[in-house]
């Protein structure tokens, strides 16, 4: 057992931190949100530069080799930086997709794509009457030619709209399979939208999309468990960013008790509001635990055990994130509630950090059930 | 970062399984895990096997006869030691009134008081408590006059754990007057036998003897048996709160408690099915659950942070809260999980010689008394506000 992060790791960790000081202002971040794509380029060229969009692929395709606990660190310092960029659709969940369940040959079309900063990904799954059901998909593929023909309508497709190309989860009669599926192809429609965090979330439609054979990701009828598997990176990176966010609330909260006077003192001297600030850094502290529990099992090769850790995490850090926005807002008084300070935006992103991939009463469902084995 | 135990760790591990597993009595074991009454001999004759083993104070450094053994290894002795079913090693000798000595004694306290707790010769009870002086410790007023080569004490202490037993108990009296309340406690350590000491029980919420009052009417204590400075007790209070707060997170504990929970849920029946399929009650299994694996990895984050063998930071207060919350969640659940036959109360039922019929499930009849016991956990040690207070003070400077 070892908490501590190696030299590069360290390293990582003060690069993206000068990076969010420097370049991700409160102004600069809010700016960015309400322009045409909602994120910067420039950013993205950066993020390149610094080996970021490389972190965890292969060597062999231009990657950095990186861990769940390297993505940890990168989510960590996003949170709090509010990053808008759509790194975790392109790179934590869609990168890792194809890393695992790609060909050699779309490994070697993609990965170095992504890693460079040419090219962004999405995984289009989840589907609008499934709610957080994973195994659930009605859009279907069906055998056409040589290659298939994609129908069906995908739901909040997180960096949709950015996308050059979606991964499109479809079912092929005996099982789920996963296809490419180049996002101006004849027949996709791709309706982005604003999400209440400032990001951007797309609707999609297939209406007899066509695609090649090789447009297939993963074996046929059998993609469920790469798709599981690439949800579990990306909700591991979703916790680490709520304590991110979490850890920059705390400390936020905590100097505005100590210069916020009231009835001729700091707010901060009184024991009501004290002992709440010490509830809201044992909540993050706690979920700091199971951000880094999410991230070690992340990469645990037994999938039972790697489920059961992340949606224990999930679940948990959900209920915490909640917690401390919402203590963050009520400490902050009317402040709290108000556009112009960062504590509204962390809130709203973390609240709906919560409300993806499985929101906490979801994944506490899946946690409870594995307590009926054994 | 790694979660996973190394190698060394998991070779430990079994180690330590091991020796449990030959060396722990069966009927100690027994009655640990069926709730019963333990005798003051079962904790005394436990503490002498583990201490032939050379594990008698595993969290003691060497030099005092301790193991010596990091945060890790100790962690995990208090894991398998729980799921065995062993006695816990109370902490008032161990983890209390030692590392005080070991940092503040005299040579001659050393020599004599720390092999003794480790043998198991003397059992050590607390003197902190009093009837006006609870969260506000300092405020406390059993007086001790110097007498030149003796103090003179007289006065009244509370919730004294176990007293009733023990051989030794170490007080904080007041020697001085003068400034802060905090400046005129001092630290004395005194053999219970002396005259003047009366130990009258308090009988607990579940009707079981586990804590005292003690009375000192002019009650002659030798000077040698002063710890470190006159006046200077407070800091050694403060210190040995530290120390306390650690092992009061318990998760070796609650792991093993949680175990005897979902174990319960799978034996009560309810609606005809087992009541861990009740998704109301499993889901609340698995909520306190979470907590737990939060607590166990926040615990190793803090441990592991106390590189050398110093006092635990104001971080062990969180320790404190998270843990004594999880025990008593699990206690409650495991009562609810009895439904109507939580009712009885056999206190009979918890002699281990008793060979009466169980009413209801053989594991039912501790169940409900633990639960209202276990209410003095976020209670005892500095209440979880107080706890709170150092949080807000020490950590975050409010």
């Amino acid at each position: 057992m070892d908490f501590n992060y190696t030299d590069e790791q360290n390293a990582l960790r003060d690069t993206l931190s000068r990076f969010i000081a420097k370049d991700y202002g409160f102004e600069q971040r809010r700016a960015l949100a309400k322009s045409a794509d909602g994120f910067s380029r420039a950013h993205w060229k950066q993020f390149a530069e610094l080996g970021l969009l490389a972190l965890p692929f292969p060597e062999d395709f231009g990657g950095m080799n990186g861990n769940a606990v390297d993505t940890m660190l990168v989510m960590e310092a996003f949170g709090r930086g509010l990053v808008l960029e759509p790194y975790l659709s392109t790179v934590v969940v869609a990168g890792s997709l194809i890393r695992d369940a790609g060909s050699a040959a779309q490994k070697e079309a993609l990965l170095p794509a992504i890693a460079g900063g040419e090219l962004m990904l999405s995984l289009a799954h989840y589907e609008r009457g499934a709610r957080y059901e994973v195994s659930r998909v009605d859009t279907a593929a069906r055998a056409d030619g040589s290659g298939w023909k994609l129908s069906g309508a995908k739901g909040v497709v997180l960096g949709g709209g950015a996308a050059d190309r979606l991964l499109v989860s479809a079912s092929t009669g005996k099982g789920i399979s996963l296809f490419l599926v180049d996002a101006k192809a004849n027949g996709v429609t791709v309706r982005s939208s604003m999400t209440q965090d400032g990001g951007r979330a797309a609707e999609v439609r297939l209406d007899s999309v066509s695609v090649d054979a090789d447009a297939l990701v993963g074996a046929q009828d059998a993609a469920l468990p790469a798709i599981e598997r690439a949800l579990d990176y990306g909700i591991a990176a979703l916790c680490a960013e709520a304590v991110g966010i979490m850890a920059a609330l705390d400390e936020t909260t905590l100097e505005y008790l100590k210069t916020r006077k009231q009835f001729g003192q700091p707010i901060g001297r009184f024991q009501a509001l004290q002992h709440r600030m010490a509830d809201m850094v044992m909540a993050t502290e706690q979920a700091r635990s199971m951000a880094m529990m999410a991230a070690v099992k992340a990469d645990a090769p037994d999938a039972a055990e790697r489920r059961r850790a992340i949606s224990a995490a999930k679940a948990y850090v959900g209920r915490q994130a909640r917690f401390v926005g919402q203590q963050a807002v009520q400490l902050h008084g009317g402040m709290g509630v108000v556009d112009e300070l960062n504590v509204s935006h962390w809130f709203k992103r973390l609240t709906m950090i919560d409300l993806t991939f499985g929101n906490a009463d979801h994944h506490l469902g899946l946690f409870s059930d594995t307590l009926l084995a054994a | 970062m790694d979660l996973n135990y190394t190698p060394e760790e998991q070779a430990f591990r079994a180690e330590v399984r091991a020796f449990v597993a030959a060396s722990l009595p069966a009927d100690i074991s027994a009655k640990v895990k069926g709730g019963k009454r333990l005798a003051k001999d079962d904790f005394v004759r436990w503490q002498k096997i583990l201490h032939a083993r050379g594990w008698g104070a595993v969290m003691w450094p060497t030099q005092f006869g301790g193991a010596g053994w990091s945060a890790v290894q100790q962690y995990i002795f208090d894991e398998e030691c729980a799921e065995a079913g062993a006695p816990l090693q109370l902490p008032f000798g161990l983890k209390m009134v030692a590392p005080v000595i070991m940092a503040f004694g005299s040579q001659a306290q050393k020599d004599f008081y720390l092999p003794r707790i480790v043998d198991g010769t003397d059992w050590w009870c607390q003197g902190y408590s009093e009837p006006g002086a609870g969260s506000d410790l300092a405020s406390l007023k059993t007086k001790a006059e110097n007498r030149g080569d003796h103090y003179v004490v007289n006065g009244q202490k509370t919730w004294n754990t176990l007293g009733q037993y023990a051989d030794w108990i170490f007080c904080l009296v007041r020697t001085g007057t003068e400034g802060r309340p905090q400046q005129g406690i001092s630290f004395l350590l005194i053999d219970m036998k002396t005259p003047g000491i009366t130990v009258r029980p308090i009988i607990m919420n579940d009707g079981e003897h586990e804590i005292n009052e003690v009375w000192f009417e002019d009650v002659r204590v030798p000077a040698q048996n002063l710890v470190g400075e006159e006046n200077k007790g407070w800091t050694y209070a403060k210190f040995l709160l530290g120390h306390e707060r650690t092992g009061i997170a318990g998760v070796g504990r609650s792991k093993a408690a949680l175990k005897h929970l979902k174990e319960i849920a799978r034996k009560e029946t309810s609606a005809g099915r087992p009541l861990i399929e009740d998704q109301r009650f499993r889901d609340r299994i698995a909520e306190v659950e979470l907590e737990l694996m939060a607590l166990e990895i926040t615990n190793m984050r803090v441990l592991s942070a106390e590189k050398e063998q110093k006092a635990p930071g104001p971080e062990a207060s969180i320790l404190k809260i998270k843990g004594s919350e999880i025990q008593q969640a699990i206690a409650e659940l495991q009562m609810q999980a009895l439904g109507h036959y939580a009712l009885p109360w056999l206190p009979e039922a918890l002699d281990p010689a008793w060979t009466g019929e169980p009413v209801g499930a053989d594991y039912a009849a501790p169940l409900s008394g633990h639960y209202f016991n276990y209410r003095k956990t976020t209670i005892y040690g500095g209440s979880n506000e107080i706890q709170k207070n150092i949080i807000a003070q020490m950590i975050l400077g409010l």
